[in-house]
């Protein structure tokens, strides 16, 4: 019961700060709403019995990618001209409301196999084990590696003054 | 009623289609940005129920969403830089005045 009840209440959060994301005119207040959409989101993970998930969404998406946002929209002064819809706006809501029917459909209407075994707690040793243990995830772990160093270099490169 | 795997997939359904309309529909590229982080974040919720209700002893889904994270924030990065030395040509991120590439 409890359960339900903090999935609703987060699913609500969730839902609202995103379209606040979206709906807002002032992009500083889109950015901070956005934070809430990604803490709720680190609450459903804890719901899913996923608290490493959690935590790390905490971590990078609170702590590092929203702070690069609000620091990209200091840098680009765009606050004052706030944050207009284009010429899309109609096409784009109907795109949008036809993907959601569609989606929303394929979910209920699929039968899904859903297992009743209860989920694994605490996961972050079994989590450990699947990305750096045998038969494992250790290969796309450095991918990933030479990706963000990638991404890093990329990033000084392009704002370096000439 | 108990919450189960459609209520996490409906979640991330609707997570999803706002960050679409967002990215569709808005002019600022930042807002835009933040529209494509809501969409990987609804589709690292739909893995993670996967991965909660159908296999819950494998955790592939977790692992999954993990390198998500990893992708979303080095795409934070490069996006973000890539708008900044825009701005800093042609004082504008309005998407609409950016047609340097358009032919």
């Amino acid at each position: 019961m409890a359960l339900e009840a903090t999935f609703w209440i987060l699913a609500v959060i969730c839902v609202g700060a995103a379209l606040a994301v979206v709906l807002l005119g002032n992009v500083f207040r889109a950015a901070l709403s956005l934070i809430v959409c990604f803490l709720a989101v680190a609450g459903i993970y804890v719901t899913l019995s996923a608290g490493f998930l959690a935590a790390v969404q905490v971590l990078i998406y609170v702590g590092a990618i929203a702070i690069l946002i609000i620091l990209a929209i200091m840098l680009t002064r765009e606050v004052q001209r706030g944050s207009p819809f284009g010429g899309l706006r109609v096409p784009a809501l109907i795109v949008a409301i036809l993907c959601l029917g569609v989606i929303s459909y394929a979910v209920v209407a699929t039968p899904w196999q859903v297992s009743s075994v209860p989920p694994l707690e605490p996961t972050t040793p079994a989590l450990a084990g699947r990305l750096f243990g045998e038969g494992g995830f250790i290969l796309p772990v450095e991918i990933v590696a030479v990706l963000v160093l990638a991404a890093i270099l990329g990033a000084i490169i392009l704002v370096r003054e000439k | 009623m108990s919450i189960g795997l459609d209520h996490y997939l409906i979640l991330s359904a609707a997570l999803f289609c706002i960050g679409l309309y967002g990215a569709l529909a808005k002019r600022n590229a930042i807002v835009i940005l933040m529209s494509i982080e809501i969409m990987l974040v609804a589709a690292s919720i739909s893995m993670v129920a996967f991965s909660r209700f159908v296999v819950p002893l494998l955790l592939t889904g977790q692992v999954f969403a993990i390198f998500v994270m990893i992708v979303a924030a080095a795409e934070a990065a490069v996006g973000l830089a890539i708008i900044i030395s825009i701005y800093r040509n042609r004082e504008t991120i309005d998407i609409t005045k950016i047609d340097l590439m358009k032919w």
